[in-house]
């Protein structure tokens, strides 16, 4: 790396400090909002296409509700009365992750490609300010967007589940007890939150491989740690590559949160048909559904989990390198 | 102190040679013309002075390391690229938000001044805005800014011509004020000559002529010869000549000018002659 001497001559006019304070950081996390609406759009969407079959679910309350109590254990009840909330959750955040990484994708590539960088690099904005803006998006905005939206959803959902269940004649205390949102939501909200700290690293890779791919960024980010998982397979008959990848993509939770309870999940059918009052819950195992409450919520746990740091240093490494590659790489 | 101060500044990709090592000095106040053929060095200069691009030699932009300090030099300079820069996905009304939000110099009642005289609607994105329209925008943002130094790099390139001439009328008149420094590169020669006090040719990475435009117009005369002096006007070694409907222009440098008003009519050349005259025996393009 070639560097320019420094000439130690005049210093640089100092008139800075009575230059109005400007908010160069709020303004490019604005600036993201504003040319990524899918960071709160696509969650509302997906969303939207949950409450939209839960009304619909709603309609059948009534034709099964005798049938399903008469044969069916406390946990199966519950089991079928939570499950359209963690589908609606479960899908908002997988939706979140996706469009996340997405994002990381095209964060220092588009504007590259489309030549733009020539603009903002005329701007006084530094890279990191420009790259911590963009790993703010996925690290910090997103999960906090996910967990206000799904908690929005299932207050939703649960007043149009009691106005159902009202107009059926149905209990609602019974609904209630069967759904501890608050519980549950509080539960989800740190879950999402520190999902994203264990994705940390992720989101770092992909922004990195945006700064400096040339072309096709999303399979320079996937292939090489693929590739070299299957080379060590292959090589050495060993996983540890397969493993250390399986683990950050879906180590997260195990960390952040003690054992649950699980509920059976049965299709509704089965339960009518075939008695399932013989299944009781112990059976269930880790096929169920997790119920996560306050009391699964392990936060020294999770912060003493070796993992998260060892994430979240190499996520600093790789945005230090997105810096380099912002700093260096020219457009496209 | 120079606006622009450059010893030495040398930069290569692999075995190419994009700046061989040039000296350069801008002072404050001047409009600095770099003129050269495709592939010359212009754009590889004005990146290392733009802090987009490492370099060797030594290199200083009102008094700062463009390379380590670029967003500090970016609070005093301006720079506009080829018209295309401004992100497609904006909104006009977006981007005149952000740059009031990071930029301490950016006087937003300018720039809505000066948008208010085009028709540029606030609520359109950029790509929705045709090549003349966006010009006006960033022209709009850059003239709002209270820079020292305005780099534009073919910054009409794609524009018609009442684009283009509004485009330098602007900057000339409600810009220039000569505190400021300008330093332009473009194809289109002709529109500029009127408004530099400085001019520099590149070539393959060298500068090839360095001087003002007062020096311009004392240094070269061109001579359309009257068909009898031909031999004689020969003999005064013209760096150029050519023929324009048989008759015999030639490019003189140094040569005084009474002398050769003998021989035919003089003139002052245009930029564009003496950069064919120039470049083209340097690029082996019979001019």
């Amino acid at each position: 790396m070639s560097m320019s001497s420094t000439v130690s001559d005049a210093a640089p006019r100092s008139d800075a400090a009575a230059l109005p304070a400007k908010q160069p950081f709020l303004w490019s996390v604005k600036r993201e909002f504003w040319e990524h609406g899918s960071i709160y759009i696509a969650p509302l969407a997906i969303t939207g296409l949950m409450l939209f079959g839960f009304v619909i679910s709603l309609f059948s309350l009534t034709r099964h509700n005798a049938e399903i109590k008469a044969n069916m254990t406390p946990d199966s009840m519950q089991a079928i009365m939570i499950l359209p909330y963690d589908i609606a959750a479960m899908s908002v955040i997988i939706g979140s992750v996706v469009v996340g990484l997405f994002y990381c994708l095209s964060a220092l590539y588009s504007e590259r490609r489309e030549r733009s960088i020539l603009f903002w690099k005329s701007l006084p904005v530094s890279n990191l300010t420009t790259v911590l803006s963009k790993a703010f998006m996925p690290m910090v905005a997103l999960p906090l967007i996910v967990a206000a939206i799904v908690i929005a959803t299932h207050i939703v959902m649960l007043l149009l589940n009691i106005v159902a269940r009202s107009m059926a004649g149905l209990s609602v205390s019974e609904l209630v007890g069967n759904v501890p949102l608050f519980q549950v939501d509080v539960a989800l909200a740190y879950g999402v939150i520190t999902l994203a700290l264990w994705h940390a690293p992720i989101y770092a890779w992909f922004i990195l491989v945006s700064g400096w791919a040339k072309k096709a960024p999303i399979l320079w980010a996937a292939i090489p740690p693929v590739a070299l998982a299957v080379v060590e397979r292959i090589a050495f008959g060993t996983n540890y590559v397969g493993n250390l990848i399986a683990y950050r993509l879906g180590g997260g939770i195990d960390a952040a949160f003690s054992e649950p309870r699980y509920l059976p999940m049965r299709s509704l059918h089965e339960h009518i048909v075939k008695n399932p009052a013989a299944h009781p819950t112990h059976h269930v195992g880790k096929n169920g559904i997790p119920m996560f409450g306050l009391e699964q919520i392990d936060i020294a746990g999770f912060l003493s989990t070796p993992g998260l740091w060892a994430g979240l240093i190499v996520a600093a490494a790789f945005l230090a390198a997105a810096v380099w590659m912002r700093r260096t790489r020219e457009a496209i | 102190m120079s606006c622009i101060e450059a010893h030495g500044l040398r930069k290569t990709f692999g075995t190419t040679v994009a700046l061989a090592g040039i000296d350069l000095k801008v002072e404050e106040g001047r409009i600095l013309g770099l003129i050269g053929p495709n592939g010359a060095g212009k754009s590889t200069a004005l990146s290392a002075i733009l802090g987009l691009a490492p370099y060797e030699g030594e290199l200083k932009v009102l008094g700062r390391n463009p390379w380590t300090e670029r967003d500090a030099l970016m609070r005093d300079v301006c720079f506009v690229a080829d018209v295309a820069v401004l992100p497609r996905w904006i909104r006009v009304s977006q981007v005149v938000d952000y740059v009031a939000g990071v930029h301490p110099r950016f006087d937003r009642a300018k720039a809505e001044a000066f948008l208010a005289k085009t028709t540029i609607k606030r609520t359109s994105r950029v790509r929705e805005l045709s090549k003349g329209m966006v010009a006006q925008l960033h022209l709009a943002l850059v003239m709002a800014i209270d820079a020292k130094l305005l780099v534009l790099d073919e910054p009409t390139l794609g524009l018609d011509l009442l684009y283009r001439k509004q485009f330098y009328d602007t900057l000339l008149n409600d810009y220039f004020d000569h505190t400021r420094t300008i330093v332009v590169t473009t194809h289109q020669v002709e529109e500029i000559q009127h408004i530099l006090t400085d001019l520099m040719f590149i070539d393959r990475g060298r500068i090839v002529l360095n001087c003002s435009m007062d020096d311009f117009e004392a240094r070269y005369t061109e001579v359309m010869v009257n068909p009898e002096n031909v031999a004689a006007a020969r003999v005064l070694k013209p760096i150029n000549e050519r023929q324009v409907f048989n008759r015999s222009i030639m490019l003189f440098d140094r040569v005084d000018r009474a002398q050769l008003a003998a021989l035919g009519e003089v003139r002052t050349p245009s930029i564009a002659d003496l950069f064919v005259a120039t470049m083209g025996a340097t690029q082996g393009i019979a001019a």
